[in-house]
């Protein structure tokens, strides 16, 4: 069937909205001077070399540590829970997979602002705390604070790979093992974790992208006080104006998750990672 | 027995940690104080407030109408290009499947500041139209995602049969290909709008002054302090998500239903 025209508008989208605003981001990422202006930039590595400053750097490190972070406490608290819900009944199996969207399907920033309304100086943690005859203490604006609002954030993307990847397993290779001797252990390590590593690989891209580059939930939670390098970013672009520099931070970022997600894929060779949809 | 009643005490605190904070905002948005502490008393005057607030309502009526416009037009352009890439050879796909992944893979703040420099770029002035156009660059990719698959399920002979038997290769598409593949199209368009509703870090970078959505009316009262008028609007949106959530679900049971009557 000779149907290859019906691509054709979108291939041209494709090209004007995301090849040439990448190719902007980096043309402006290796230029200094008014490049609004034809002839008046020049070349230069210098917005890279401004990123190798100990400062950037530092923001750099501390982004990625948070995200690993809470990719970690992700996966220890929603690999359990993909397993409790992967062997309930299949109705119930549904309803609670259904309550773990939920919450997804409110805005992202709500979310977000009902920790600030939990945490906050005066806010209900801390009025029980006070209740109780302890001073309050400041639980908002630091990095935990941060930890947490990614934690809330992004745990259903964590739990929902694992459980689709979790109920796809053959329940006759358990069987097998299990006739076969094993103990329940066993059949954990040796059957169920490796056959459930797609899933696992999935959550952790799933996780760490969006904690990696988030600047909201740092700009909420953590008051404007810590810079990962998403507020690095923003700030580039809304505040400082400066877009070369800014450009170069997002080059470095998108390398950076280009590079994580290959590394990622090769330990999930076939690429049948369950998906959100 | 013990093993049993420890899964049920992890899942009950795990959902305690998903709910608890979405709770405890859907009680304080019936406080009367503004304290989010102490209650003083049972009012509706925030959600009077709500309905009062010009900046929440014209935010509100440019969420919803980014997200009909957007989802329609990533839909049409979406299934097109789904049926073309589809029918194309394995080189071509290879490349327009990988371009079609930035967007997704991409963080969300890249493909802002992107599109914020090409409209910057080409002189556009920033408002209703960048947004949109931003909003409709980031839904593609997902509905082409969600239609392939179908596509693949597709038996190849079907549009071969209808175009042997006279019709043209439009007319094929039309009463063959796009009703088998009408669920990818629906799944694809509903995951476009839930998109573009949800959106906040794309719209923040390419939107103007005059046009807000929910998230960045949001993200600014957030900023200034606690207002109680974000409680009541976070309770009617939940409410809302949970009546389409029930509504989308009693409709599938019943599909799988009326589809296991049929075989």
């Amino acid at each position: 069937m000779k149907l290859k025209w019906t691509s054709y508008p979108y291939i041209v989208w494709m090209i004007i909205f995301i090849v040439i605003p990448l190719v902007l981001i980096l043309f402006f990422s290796i230029t200094s001077g008014d490049v609004f202006k034809i002839g008046e930039f020049q070349f230069t590595l210098d917005n890279f070399k401004r990123f190798m400053n100990p400062t950037y750097l530092k923001v750099l490190g501390r982004s990625i540590n948070l995200a690993l972070k809470s990719t970690l406490i992700c996966f220890l608290l929603g690999y359990p829970m993909a397993m409790i819900i992967s062997r309930e009944k299949i109705k119930k199996r549904n309803a609670m997979i259904l309550l773990f969207i939920l919450p997804m399907w409110m805005n992202f920033l709500l979310r977000t602002y009902a920790w600030l309304t939990l945490l906050g100086r005066n806010g209900l943690i801390n009025y029980i705390i006070k209740k109780l005859g302890f001073a309050p203490l400041s639980l908002i604006y630091n990095d935990k604070a941060i930890l947490l609002g990614m934690i809330y954030n992004f745990l259903p993307f964590m739990v929902l790979p694992i459980y689709s990847i979790l109920i796809k397993i053959d329940k006759s290779l358990i069987e097998a093992a299990e006739d076969l001797g094993a103990s329940k252990l066993e059949v954990f390590t040796k059957i169920i974790f490796p056959l459930s590593i797609p899933g696992i690989v999935s959550g952790f891209t799933m996780v760490f992208m969006p904690a990696v580059s988030t600047f909201v939930i740092t700009s909420l939670l953590g008051g404007g006080k810590y810079m990962l390098i998403g507020n690095l970013v923003e700030q580039q672009f809304l505040w400082s104006g400066d877009w070369n520099f800014g450009s170069a931070i997002s080059i470095v970022m998108m390398i950076f998750i280009l590079i994580s997600m290959g590394i990622m894929t090769k330990f999930d060779g076939d690429r049948k990672g369950g998906g959100l949809w | 027995m013990v093993n049993k009643s420890l899964k049920k005490i992890y899942t009950t605190l795990i959902f305690l940690f998903l709910y608890a904070p979405i709770i405890i905002l859907i009680i304080f948005s019936f406080n009367s104080s503004k304290s989010r502490g102490v209650w003083t008393g049972f009012t509706f005057k925030w959600y009077v407030e709500l309905f009062k607030n010009e900046e929440v309502l014209t935010a509100l009526y440019y969420t919803v109408l980014i997200a009909i416009l957007s989802s329609l037009i990533s839909t049409i352009i979406g299934t097109f290009a789904a049926i073309g890439i589809y029918n194309m050879n394995y080189l071509g796909k290879k490349i327009v499947l990988n371009l079609n992944y930035l967007p997704i893979l991409n963080p969300d703040i890249v493909t802002a500041v992107s599109l914020m420099t090409l409209f910057r770029f080409a002189n556009i002035e920033f408002g209703f139209l960048t947004m949109l156009l931003a909003h409709i660059t980031f839904n593609i990719p997902y509905v082409i995602l969600s239609i392939l698959p179908k596509l693949k399920q597709l038996n190849r002979h079907l549009a071969e049969a209808a175009m042997d038997l006279g019709a043209t290769p439009f007319y094929a598409l039309r009463k063959v290909i796009i009703p088998e593949i009408m669920p990818g199209i629906v799944t694809g368009a509903l995951i476009a709008f839930t998109l573009s509703i949800d959106d906040f870090v794309i719209s923040f970078f390419t939107t103007g002054p005059q046009v807000t959505n929910l998230s960045i009316t949001v993200y600014s009262m957030a900023r200034r302090g606690i207002n109680p008028v974000i409680n009541a609007l976070s309770t009617l949106m939940f409410l809302s998500v949970l009546g389409l959530l029930i509504i989308i679900n009693k409709r599938t049971s019943k599909d799988m239903k009326s589809r296991g009557d049929l075989i």
